[in-house]
């Protein structure tokens, strides 16, 4: 092992040494037998995580739970080829065996031999541990209790409300055959708060939420467990008096931070290189063309500190950075891993990620967002004769082949004649992605983050992730609503 | 071509008496009830993409949940955690009794929580035919060869399908086990072969259009060919070219069973007692009331077989409980006959559970379906089309756009046009939108197509009154 100075990685590491009995040699071992049978790279992933989620609901601490797994995926590359293979049990003789089966993705006589290992680098872009895991949990429940108590005191009308905090603490460590060798210990955790409030016959419900790679110190401002009760109850309240959401093509006006969802729906998948290298993104092919308004500049960053989709390092081993995926309108790059990048001649990104030691790597995002521009929020409002103001969304869904993405408002105003009037109700924005940014016609001065809330699934794979945008005016988007 | 070993049998270990044995030894612990699920599964599976192996993968891993329960007072109520592992050592289950039993003191008392009754676990049934073990009867190269076959019968379908996500076969096989302190130890296998290919289709203006189509089976004999399954997979494909966005308008949509059988999920979710209890649906309070059109009849039968005589993708001989599975009407003609209950649900509500209870590794039990499904009617798919003047056919939904508490609904939907009765160009961009509530009331056709490739199934469905928003 080559290491210039002691790295922070060296706990890392020497926790999977130490617990499950790893050497170098075996760590050697396993990538020599994963390589025999003529693969181009073999890598190790091991992953420990130990995840714990407490749970208030009608004021009652109703649930407690806590889990631990702990297993090792091993891929051999060939060519375009991936042959895996997991096991839980980390005894060296299960190691070589799914070494062994993942080797037979590749035929034929070892070609390549293991290279010394080299410590990537490692950021420091969150605390670690997160207070480690004893089962003193009183301050976390007071996180919820206060929820509760903040919710239950906005107004009578909430009648029900569910708190819950989760965190997990997650340590990977990566070796590979061509040297690359990496530890981390990623925190993350997370507040949410769930309401329904009553008012006659109306029901509706609200939600909010806030966390990331950070300890219970987050858990203050934008993310204090009062404000993020207040926000889910004003949710719910306010669509009390919703009205139908309208249909059809009009102007819509995204507020700024979670709305940018719409960037990873409508940009972000189609920029993930596998489907680019396989021609079956809608973006194939557009690397130095116009995909949006030059007021449109679009980055995924994985390196900014305690944010949810940020990671010291990606699960291949790389180290992550701020990849420019739309710079003044024209598209500039892909997310790239390992075997995008060598198969396509591009630079690895360092988006290699994965759910588990049970799923294969593949580019996924880390935190994506737009940058700033210079209009003022209240005149991008002003601007709008007949349109739609959305502030806060849930999930969405994007079509990678044909570019059609959605995502859906639960919390959207009509404006009319340059004024926010009705809130509206929940309905589902559609459009499709190397279009829809083309209509940017103004963007806002107030880039924000999101409060640290998103969950990205692909091919059933799911990975936190963060976005962000300042406020902007789409000229043309289509509302899915049922009024006229 | 790589040689593969048959899937290696994980372990001899006798998964009941483990459970039994975590619970014998979080009762002398201190707990007054406890529970324990072992899982274990083993999963193969292999794409190819444009005729060569993508990817390969082969494994198994294993897991043990536990929930305790500290009673104080019949009146107070229990306090509950749970734990869960994938170390199913001496020590890692040392560690899963202990981590429960401390867990559980930071909770409070719930004066509904606890397990089931000991009379209510009767008897289960023996054999539910969950279980073949052909799925992993083919040799590795002979896998691979129907991965390949699957995805080369959609390549040739048509000079306009010119690019792959591949043929892809899947054999899983699993075993569950649950054991409690009320005396249930139970334990059954399960299954599942698949094969499935996602073709792309490019027209000449240079529009890709990707779709899919899979099937699967208990046992691979019941799988349909590889070619069958790759030729569908392309007439999907094939059929969205040309696809385009058309005018905001209120007219009939007929749900494909493909999409439809998610508006029955629907329906099961807003049933469900803990969406009741909390006021959380649109179907509170809504027991003996007709919420759906008299037409409608909707089963939960978590017993039943197909008609090839395997077990239901949702089948299974008793609940992530431990209570016996039964079938459940729960519309029958419109009317709401039952909400859907686990065992605390059940005695919020004041109810019987009905034997619903969904359980993981880790976390208390939710509540979750067996094999549901809206019952047929008795036209075929192309007369409920020819009935419709001006409207819109469904294949594919988008988004996440149903609220359960309001029943607003509003998802992107891929399709075709209809026009006077016929299925004339394809569509997408657009959304469709309306009121669960108002659709449910709305059904006025119902197929007779009713086949089950998932857990949730049902016919071809015509809701009048929704709103497509596009240009």
């Amino acid at each position: 092992m080559n290491q210039a100075a002691p790295s922070p990685n060296a706990g890392h590491k020497r926790y999977f040494f130490q617990k499950f009995a790893i050497t170098e040699r075996l760590l050697e071992r396993c990538l020599g037998e994963a390589l025999d049978r003529g693969g181009d790279y073999a890598d190790l992933y091991f992953e420990s995580v130990t995840a714990t989620a407490l749970g208030v609901d009608e004021q009652i601490v109703k649930s407690a739970s806590q889990g631990t797994s702990a297993g090792c995926g091993i891929r051999v590359l060939s060519g375009e080829r991936t042959g895996y293979a997991y096991t839980d049990n980390l005894s060296p003789e299960r190691l070589l065996h799914a070494a062994r089966t993942a080797a037979l993705i590749a035929s034929g006589p070892a070609k390549q031999t293991v290279q010394g290992f080299v410590e990537t680098p490692g950021a420091d872009l969150y605390p670690v541990p997160l207070g480690g895991f004893s089962l003193d949990l009183a301050d976390r429940l007071e996180l919820i209790l206060r929820m509760d108590r903040a919710a239950r005191a906005f107004s009578p009308a909430i009648v029900q409300v569910r708190a819950s905090y989760s965190e997990e603490l997650r340590r990977i460590l990566i070796a590979a055959s061509d040297g690359a060798f990496a530890s981390d210990t990623q925190p993350l955790c997370r507040l949410g708060v769930f309401v329904i409030a009553k008012q006659g016959a109306l029901t509706t419900r609200g939600s909010a939420g806030g966390g990331g790679r950070a300890g219970l110190e987050q858990f203050t401002g934008s993310k204090s467990p009062e404000t993020l009760a207040q926000e889910a109850a004003r949710g719910a309240i306010l669509q009390l008096g919703a009205v139908p959401a309208p249909a059809g093509e009009m102007e819509v006006v995204l507020g700024p931070g979670w709305p940018g969802i719409l960037l990873h729906e409508a940009v972000g998948h189609g920029l993930e290189a596998d489907f680019n290298r396989k021609g079956t993104s809608a973006f194939t092919g557009l690397i130095g063309q116009s995909v949006a308004s030059s007021k449109v500049t679009v980055v995924d960053n994985g390196t900014i500190a305690g944010r949810r989709g940020s990671l010291n390092v990606d699960d291949e081993g790389s180290s992550t950075q701020e990849t420019v995926l739309i710079e003044n309108g024209v598209l500039r790059g892909y997310l790239t891993d390992k075997l995008s990048a060598r198969l396509t001649g591009a630079t690895n990104t360092g988006s290699g990620r994965r759910e588990s030691y049970q799923s294969i790597p593949m580019p996924r995002m880390t935190n994506t967002y737009m940058l700033a521009g210079d209009d003022d929020p209240a005149d991008i409002l002003r601007s709008v004769k007949r349109g739609l103001y959305a502030v806060n969304f849930g999930g969405g869904q994007v079509d990678i082949t044909n570019g059609k993405f959605v995502f859906s408002a639960s919390e959207a105003y009509l404006i009319e004649d340059g004024k926010i009037t009705a809130p509206v109700r929940d309905a589902t924005l559609i459009g499709n992605g190397p279009e829809a940014l083309k209509y940017v016609s103004m963007v806002g001065h107030d880039l924000k983050m999101d409060e640290g809330i998103g969950t990205c699934g692909k091919d059933g794979q799911s990975v936190p992730v963060g976005v962000g945008m300042p406020t902007i005016k789409l000229d043309k988007m289509t509302v899915g609503g049922t009024g006229r | 071509m790589p040689e593969l070993s048959p899937a290696a049998g994980q372990t001899t270990l006798d998964l009941e008496s483990l459970a039994a044995e975590v619970v014998a030894q979080a009762m002398k612990a201190g707990a007054s009830d406890a529970e324990a699920v072992v899982r274990e599964g083993d999963e193969f599976s292999v794409n190819v993409r444009m005729g060569e192996v993508e990817t390969l993968k082969e494994s198994g891993s294993r897991g043990l949940g536990l929930r305790v329960f500290l009673g104080s007072s019949a009146v107070a109520g229990t306090r509950s955690a749970s734990t869960s592992t994938s170390d199913l050592t001496p020590d890692g289950i040392r560690q899963l009794v202990e981590g429960a039993m401390a867990l559980a003191k930071v909770t409070e008392e719930d004066p509904f929580a606890g397990l089931p009754e000991t009379a209510d676990f009767g008897s289960v049934s023996d054999d539910l035919h969950l279980y073949y073990d052909d799925v992993y009867s083919l040799a590795g190269p002979e896998r691979i060869e129907w991965a390949r076959r699957c995805e080369a019968a959609a390549l040739a379908a048509d000079p306009r399908i010119t690019n792959s996500d591949g043929g892809s076969f899947d054999a899983a096989t699993g075993r569950k086990v649950l054991a409690n302190s009320r005396g249930f130890v139970g334990g059954y296998r399960t299954s599942y072969a698949g094969v499935s290919a996602a073709p792309l289709a490019m027209d000449s203006n240079g529009q890709m259009q990707r779709d899919g189509w899979w099937s699967g089976a208990r046992r691979l004999a019941d799988l349909d060919s590889p070619e069958a399954v790759g030729s569908e997979a392309a007439r999907r494909a094939l059929r969205r070219l040309g696809a385009r966005k058309v005018p905001t308008q209120r007219v009939p949509i007929v749900f494909a069973p493909e999409v439809a059988r998610s508006l029955i999920g629907s329906v099961f979710e807003a049933a469900s007692g803990d969406s009741i209890w909390r006021h959380a649906s649109f179907l509170a309070g809504k027991l003996g009331v007709a919420i759906a059109a008299p037409s409608i009849t909707i089963v939960d039968d978590n017993l039943m077989l197909l008609p090839a005589g395997a077990g239901g993708f949702g089948s299974s001989p008793f609940d992530g409980e431990g209570l016996p599975s039964r079938r459940t009407v729960v519309v029958q003609n419109g009317t709401l006959q039952t909400y859907l209950l686990n065992t605390y649900a059940a005695r919020k509500l004041g109810l019987k559970s009905t034997h619903n209870a969904s359980r993981g590794l880790a976390g208390t039990p939710g509540i979750g379906c067996g094999n549901l499904y809206l019952e047929p009617g008795a036209l075929t798919p192309e007369e409920i089309i020819a009935g419709v003047p001006g409207g819109l056919y469904v294949t594919s939904l988008m988004g996440f756009g149903t609220n359960l508490v309001t029943g607003d609904y509003s998802r992107g939907a891929t399709g075709l046009m209809i026009e006077n009765g016929q299925l004339t160009h394809a569509v997408e961009e657009v959304t469709i939108a309306g009121n669960l509530a108002e659709m449910l009331m709305n059904v006025s056709a119902i197929g007779n197509d009713l086949v089950f490739r998932g857990s949730v199934a049902s016919p071809t469905l015509r809701i009048d009154g929704m709103t497509i928003a596009g240009a």
